[in-house]
């Protein structure tokens, strides 16, 4: 019963560390909760309504650190905090050894690197745009990870940065890749003669792993933030990605990711591909196809790297719904012939533009699909788990994998999901072995939903190359292991969803 | 205000602190030198009543009264008071700095330290009392009273001589040359007051009354104080000060002062205001027999010292003065002076820190980087009794945020968009 | 500063303000990154936006 809290004024941590020591903490014995969080207003109230706020916590401010405990005893709790303190006195203790001191600004970083040529921003979204501004005055690019910015300061922060003519690649950018470098979360590919301009994080991951696997390689991968195609945004950095990329003479051709524009820029994008000689595919996940359009529009992200990939080795191209049709078929037969999932979808994504694919893929297949509160009544679910909504404060999931394991288990309880279709993004940033603790929170799910006489089909796919840290195979066979159906793209994944849930749907998708 | 303007502004505050070269040109009494009338007294810090101030500087308050003549006994001192009849002003505001409790009255003979350059000048009283007795930690006793008359009958116009016939002594250059001999100039100023000593010893021989005085003279400025210097660098620090207190645009700190109840803080493109927090409890080693419970807060003026770019600006240049205040090594004086540059506007070439390749003491404090980094300036200090006149440790003074913040926000205000 | 550099000039050179993993990663991959040591501004948000708009 015993809730204990102590506080470390003036002591910031970021949300990864804090991650890594409240899971540390958990693993204690006697330890039932623990949270390790800064004292912002919203991590308080995650305090109370997790039983762990104490009259010590509640002074904390953003710029302290709180560390709670529940624990069955007193003196575990005491331990508890004790390793706490010993955890972070030891990563200061390697980080004074190093003999360098680190400088508390960005300024004071310049003094130590006077020819810094981008900043990589990833504080959280109320403090981002003074550092994104402070960056781009001093004349660097910027790679603005952060979110929970508001529209008008990303209005201003790229406003700046066209008339300095440096990229504010953001805000909400996961990924970028500039000269054979992966900023953020980025997949291990070659270097290669491939461009991209991507609102869409996990899209450019999807696209650069399938170009890796197709055999060719990344030029430039130029992350604009998820908002730039707005009305408000209005493609400004989109725009001068393009021309960037238009005039770069080691890519030969450029791919567009993105959810679907707002119409107001549509004609723009339209005309500003025109003036490109390259071929151009873009990719921008449900949008109506412009009727006569000089590019190659493609509806999903695997599709994007297979026409590129064919436009720079001057072949034909055409998509098709399967790699593996035959492999498909079977395993949906062997599932219609035990019991029948009966349900509706969840979907739970790390990545954004995934959650979003699926959900494009899925509505003309199996009708409406309840995704960011569009068609709330609708029984099938996709939900993207590094929404800004889930993102305050905590590691994004790609990295704080617990929290949609948590949510599988409790899906496997549920009476109404029948199939759960989930991504797996690999990469440098991302979880260095997330398959295992998906693979068990899947087999858990399912083995409650087999207890109450469901049953709970699992459908994945894997964001990834041979190169990434993680081991994609290794993954792939994780995830086997516990019997989840894994599907080489995104698309084909949500395909075979759809399959799952309505076999007469087998005329349309497997009949090649 | 345009993005520009305010770091131009800053640009502007350093160069003119750093082209500073003050010079101490007089002694006179400081009715004369500071305009100081009736019964007006100036006090350190920002501004504070009398019911409201700690024991040191009542102590003080008690002991100017009694100088004056205003008053024939300490209990007296306290009903003038009291009864509103004493006017209570910030040095700060009058051009002058008082160390400690920085109790300055009209008779009080204050030195006058001008920069030429910058076209300031500023002024603190030479000496207070025997150790043990000052004026500045609250002694009002017979010793302290005999003191202060010394000093205003003997010592002062003693001074004035050796100035009317050596003409101005150059402090810029002595601080330079004792700061590369290891002092800050707040809490270490062996060097200085050696330097110092070494200026005045000859000239002082004529121009001592006789030889009797010329030795006690001597003594107290060689033997009985290594902090002697403090109110010269207090002085020098000042009339650099004072050339930006009022610098339309800028974000710089113009002003850190505390009264031991207040710290304070102005600006120099806010002009007179006060941005005032709690004065902190120093941290700091103590003499044998005295702890923190003991302890008066954070007090004194000489915050001008940080405030010009020396004292806890210049940790890594002393590495005596670490010890003196408890600094853990010379690697933590070193991230000292690291920190204090992430808030500074730049470094001061005149007063370079070899230890660090050479790199002038971090100056021109901008609240703007304050309030950013969280970091604020540290300040090495004495340490008074709460309720006895003496000084009984020395440390290092983290004051609040609070004042920083205040600061910027009133500056917002001032220059909206 | 090259205001002629529309692509930062290769090799990248970095400064990282925040995910101490970001500036991992990139040392990883042989990048020279500088981390910074980030905390939040005293006074909050609000402050936050002041700071940018008087900063140069």
């Amino acid at each position: 019963m015993p809730v204990r809290a102590t506080v470390w004024r003036g002591f910031y941590q970021d949300s990864v560390v804090l991650m890594h020591v409240a899971a540390e903490v958990r693993a204690l014995p006697g330890v039932r909760l623990a949270a390790a969080l800064m004292g912002t207003p919203a991590n308080h109230e995650l305090l109370s309504s997790a039983g762990l706020a104490t009259p010590d916590s509640k002074n904390a401010t953003a710029a302290d650190l709180v560390l709670a405990v529940d624990a069955a005893t007193d003196a575990e709790a005491e331990a508890a905090l004790a390793a706490a303190k010993g955890f972070f006195d030891e990563r200061r203790r390697a980080r004074e050894s190093t003999g360098r001191a680190l400088p508390r600004t960005l300024d004071g970083a310049l003094k130590q690197m006077p020819d810094a040529n981008v900043a990589l921003i990833s504080v959280p979204g109320d403090y981002a745009k003074l550092e994104a501004l402070t960056a781009l005055r001093r004349g660097l690019h910027v790679f603005l990870f952060s979110d929970n910015v508001p529209v008008g300061d990303e209005v201003e922060l790229k406003r700046l940065a066209l008339a300095q003519q440096r990229l504010c690649m953001g805000p909400d950018c996961g990924t970028a890749y500039l000269g054979g470098v992966g900023l953020g979360f980025a997949n291990v590919v070659p270097r290669g003669r491939i461009g991209c301009v991507a609102a869409a994080g996990t899209g450019l991951q999807a696209v650069a792993s399938h170009v890796a696997t197709l055999g060719e390689g990344i030029s430039h991968g130029i992350g604009v933030g998820g908002r730039d195609l707005s009305a408000e945004v209005g493609g400004m950095m989109t725009f001068f990605a393009l021309r960037k990329l238009a005039d770069d003479p080691s890519t030969d051709a450029i791919v567009i990711i993105a959810k679907p524009p707002a119409p107001e820029v549509m004609p723009q994008l339209d005309a500003a591909i025109r003036t490109i000689t390259k071929p151009v595919v873009v990719c921008a996940l449900g949008a109506a196809v412009p009727a006569s359009a000089p590019a190659t529009w493609v509806t999903t992200l695997e599709d994007a790297a297979e026409a590129a990939v064919a436009g720079i080795r001057g072949r034909a191209w055409a998509p098709r719904s399967f790699t593996d049709a035959a492999a498909v078929r079977s395993r949906v037969a062997a599932i219609a012939a035990g019991a029948r999932p009966r349900g509706a979808l969840l979907g739970l994504f790390t990545g954004g533009t995934l959650a979003h694919e699926a959900r494009v893929i899925l509505e003309p297949l199996v009708g409406p699909v309840n995704i960011d509160g569009a068609a709330p009544g609708s029984a099938h679910r996709v939900i993207d788990l590094g929404a800004d909504e889930f993102t305050r404060g905590r590691a994004h999931p790609m990295i704080d994998v617990a929290a949609r394991d948590s949510r599988i288990r409790e899906a496997g309880a549920a009476a109404d999901v029948a199939v759960l279709l989930v991504d797996l993004v690999l990469g440098r940033g991302a979880h260095p072995d997330p398959g295992p603790s998906l693979a068990a929170a899947i087999r858990d799910a399912r083995a409650t939903a087999e207890r109450d006489g469901r049953t709970l089909v699992a459908i994945a796919s894997v964001v990834g190359t041979d190169g990434d840290p993680q081991g994609l195979a290794r993954q792939i066979a994780e995830l086997r292991a516990a019997d989840v159906h894994v599907l080489p793209s995104s698309a084909q994944a949500a395909r075979s969803a759809a399959l799952v849930l309505d076999p007469r749907l087998a005329s349309r998708l497997l009949s090649a | 205000m345009t993005a520009m303007n305010v770091g131009a502004a800053n640009r502007e505050a350093l160069e003119r602190l750093c082209r500073a070269r003050p010079a101490w040109t007089a002694v006179r009494p400081a009715r004369e030198a500071i305009g100081l009338s009736g019964r007006t007294l100036l006090h350190a810090g920002p501004p504070i009543e009398w019911k409201r101030m700690c024991w040191p500087m009542r102590g003080a308050v008690r002991a100017a009264a009694l100088f004056e003549g205003w008053v024939r006994s300490a209990e007296e001192a306290d009903a003038l008071a009291a009864a509103g009849e004493i006017t209570f002003v910030p040095c700060a505001s009058h051009g002058a700095v008082g160390p400690m409790a920085g109790i300055i009255s009209p008779e009080t003979p204050v030195l006058v330290v001008e920069d030429r350059v910058n076209g300031t000048s500023a002024c603190s009283f030479i000496a207070d009392g025997p150790w043990g007795h000052q004026l500045r930690f609250g002694a009002h006793g017979p010793e302290t009273l005999a003191g202060l008359a010394w000093v205003r009958d003997v010592v002062a116009p003693a001074f004035a001589t050796v100035l009317e016939r050596e003409g101005p002594i150059d402090l810029a250059s002595l601080m330079a040359q004792a700061l590369s001999m290891g002092d800050e100039m707040h809490m270490r100023n062996a060097a200085a007051t050696g330097l110092l000593a070494r200026r005045l010893a000859a000239p002082l021989v004529a121009a001592a009354p006789n030889a009797a005085e010329l030795e006690k003279i001597l003594r107290f400025v060689t033997r009985d104080n290594d902090q002697f210097f403090l109110a010269w660098s207090m002085c020098a620090a000042k009339a650099a000060a004072r050339a930006i207190e009022d610098l339309p645009g800028s974000t710089v700190v113009s002003t850190m002062a505390r009264n031991g109840i207040e710290f304070g803080i102005r600006v120099a493109g806010l002009g007179e205001r006060w941005f005032t927090g709690p004065a902190s409890v120093v941290d700091g080693l103590y003499f044998p027999g005295f702890t923190a419970a003991d302890a008066n807060r954070d007090t004194g003026d000489s915050a001008i010292m940080e405030t010009y770019g020396l004292g806890g600006m210049a940790m890594a240049a002393s590495p005596a003065v670490q010890k003196i205040v408890g600094a853990k090594s010379f690697a933590d004086a070193v991230q000292t002076t690291r920190d204090m540059g992430e808030i500074c506007v730049g470094g001061n070439p005149l007063f370079p820190i070899a230890p660090l390749g050479g790199d002038g003491t971090p100056t021109a404090i901008d609240i703007r980087k304050v309030v950013q980094t969280g970091i604020v300036p540290r300040i090495n200090t004495a340490i008074a009794h709460a309720k006895a006149s003496r000084m009984i440790g020395a440390g290092i003074a983290t004051p609040p945020s609070g004042p920083f913040v205040d600061a910027l926000v009133a500056f917002g205000e001032r220059y909206p968009a | 500063m090259n205001t002629t550099d529309v692509m930062p000039q290769e090799p990248l050179r970095v400064v990282n303000v925040g995910l101490e993993l970001f500036a991992r990663e990139l040392e990883a991959q042989g990048v020279e990154v500088v981390h910074v040591d980030w905390r939040p501004p005293a006074g909050g948000a609000e402050i936050a936006a002041l700071l940018g708009r008087l900063g140069d």
